[in-house]
């Protein structure tokens, strides 16, 4: 049983009885222990797809596998190995957080003593032991997504499914829940992401696949995929004010952003030095480059754009 | 999940919807005892004071029993569906669908959060009760297995109810339209022996008659139905609602896409 993946996914399937076809048999494996990006536009099928794993969407075929076991057949089995934190809130916002997180320990058959030992510990951890008797409805936004986070950790689960925990979150409280998930998934549990913040994923996770139209465009390491990218994009601060009107070297795209800087885009593996002339020859001096953030949101694009049909 | 893993689940669910009895209890637990308080000065003491007297019985007495399980009634199946439509609404009802719950335990602890509620606004109105009359109980054992019996029924009735309502609105339609008149027309305040042909037999059709007259007749001894049909339609109707409510559950009617 350790040896089987966190998740084995086999021609899953799922249309809905308005006739979407929300997931046209995808397959796919995440390792256990891995910290795994799923990306894809509104609508993909996303949801769909963690609803499955959930027992929330009843699939119309294929099979689901949890550490070896059938989401489907064993279903019981299955749920305790998993954590969800939903994409929409649901709260019970009339209960306390302490409550609400003891409850769903007791949902899995945890006993009080322990659950409330756990309680405290992952409030505490996402910061939310001060908050922990008032009301789930007085909490912000972030508050209640760190506390569907907490909720989600109260059976530790081997398989913690976060479907886009970030969304509307200032960027200090994203950070912390970024080290928390990192901290979760370097004790063991395996970890499956769904974020819109690309560079999210790109910061966090090792592996990653793409789903458009219900299908997985892309399924490979975070590596080789940003290498895939066949044009690379820097800033350069320049030490001037930049001039109106850019040169416009061959094969090397510059485009102003601002008073101080510009980005170059250029062919991946090509060297800088024309670049370096072209701008000292007009006058202009860099003072320091960096590499643009956001490469993997590039290759999103390119992948899910409109009218690509997923092969 | 063993035995007693469900044990403890069961547990969370009931101890959660009593928590939620208790913190909201100027919902739950005052108006009943309000509406009763003036059926009992109304009818029973300012109008029952010139009906005389109904199986050797006075009106107050008489109607006592009806009105306690009218209360029951409309509490157990109020409770369940505000309680577990609130959850599909709020959407925290997938805490528990997302758990290893079967879907029996998950129906056992919202029933018996319903059962609870009912009996306990039971109590309070027949405490109540003995501030205008004296009451005696003939068979405990009918009238606690009676109560139960109509209790669960109902609340599983409120169940199928809230599984299948879509908004607030559809979890009020059938206790206007259907409980209350079923409710009034069940031999709460009258005994169906006193009806005309034709009417004596549609009342039989009523299936909260069978539940007020086995109560009656286990607080009073004075039932309109003898106790064997009536444990009959009560055990009748909690297994066929308890197999459709289980039924609804396992296929995710209502909660699952």
């Amino acid at each position: 049983m350790t040896s089987a993946p966190a998740l084995d996914i086999r021609d899953l399937r799922k249309t809905y009885p308005n006739g979407v076809e929300a997931l046209k048999g995808i397959s796919l494996t995440v390792e256990a222990g891995d910290l795994f990006a799923l990306l894809g536009p509104n609508g993909a099928g996303k949801s769909t797809l963690i609803g499955i794993l959930a027992s929330l969407v009843n699939a119309s075929g294929g099979e689901a596998r949890v550490f070896g076991v059938p989401v489907d057949a064993r279903r019981s089995e299955a749920m305790a190995l998993i954590g969800l934190v939903p994409q929409e809130l649901n709260l019970n916002q009339f209960e306390r957080p302490l409550d609400i997180c003891i409850n769903q320990a007791g949902f899995y058959g945890i006993p009080r003593r322990i659950a409330s030992e756990r309680a405290e510990k992952y409030l505490r951890e996402l910061k939310l032991w001060d908050k922990a008797e008032h009301s789930a409805r007085m909490l912000s936004g972030g508050m209640k997504r760190r506390l569907m986070i907490a909720r989600a950790m109260m059976n530790e689960p081997r398989l913690l499914i976060l479907d886009e925990p970030t969304a509307g979150v200032d960027i200090e409280i994203r950070r912390s829940m970024w080290q928390f998930v990192q901290g979760i998934n370097r004790a063991g549990t395996t970890v499956i992401l769904t974020t819109h913040y690309l560079e999210e994923a790109e910061n966090l996770c090792r592996n990653i696949a793409i789903i458009d139209h219900g299908r997985i465009v892309e399924h490979t390491t975070m590596r080789a995929l940003l290498a895939k990218l066949d044009v690379e994009t820097f800033v350069l601060d320049l030490a001037a004010h930049c001039p109106d009107a850019l040169p416009a070297p061959e094969g090397i795209a510059l485009r102003r952003i601002d008073e101080h800087t510009v980005e170059a885009e250029l062919p991946r593996g090509r060297d800088l030095n024309g670049l370096f002339a072209t701008l000292s020859a007009a006058g202009i001096a860099v003072r320091s480059m960096r590499t643009k953030s956001n490469r993997l949101e590039e290759l999103f694009v390119r992948l899910t754009a409109p009218g690509k049909e997923a092969a | 999940m063993n035995a007693r893993e469900q044990w403890v689940a069961l547990g969370t669910i009931v101890r959660r919807e009593v928590m939620r009895i208790l913190r909201i209890w100027g919902q739950t637990l005052m108006p009943p005892a309000i509406t009763m308080t003036l059926y009992f000065l109304i009818f029973g003491t300012l109008i029952g004071s010139r009906i005389g007297t109904l199986h050797g019985y006075t009106y107050m007495q008489y109607i006592t029993p009806g009105l306690v399980m009218m209360s029951v009634i409309t509490n157990s199946y109020g409770n369940i569906t505000s309680s577990f439509f609130g959850a599909k609404f709020g959407r925290y009802v997938e805490e528990m669908l997302v758990s290893p719950m079967p879907p029996l335990v998950i129906l056992g602890g919202y029933v018996l959060g319903a059962v609870l509620r009912g009996l306990l606004v039971g109590a309070i109105v027949l405490g109540l009760s003995l501030f205008f009359t004296h009451l005696t109980v003939v068979n405990p054992w009918v009238t606690a297995s009676s109560v139960l019996l109509a209790s669960v029924v109902f609340s599983l009735a409120g169940f199928i109810n809230a599984v299948y309502a879509r908004k607030f609105d559809d979890i009020a339609l059938v206790p206007t339209f259907v409980l209350t008149p079923l409710t009034y027309l069940g031999g709460v305040f009258y005994s169906v022996d006193q009806l005309p042909a034709p009417w004596r037999g549609i009342s039989h059709a009523n299936p909260i008659l069978y539940m007020v007259s086995a109560f009656r007749d286990g607080m009073l001894g004075a039932g309109d139905i003898a106790l064997g049909p009536a444990y009959a339609v009560m055990l009748g109707l909690m297994l066929v609602l308890g197999w459709v409510a289980i039924t609804l559950l396992k296929r995710g009617v209502g909660l699952r896409s």
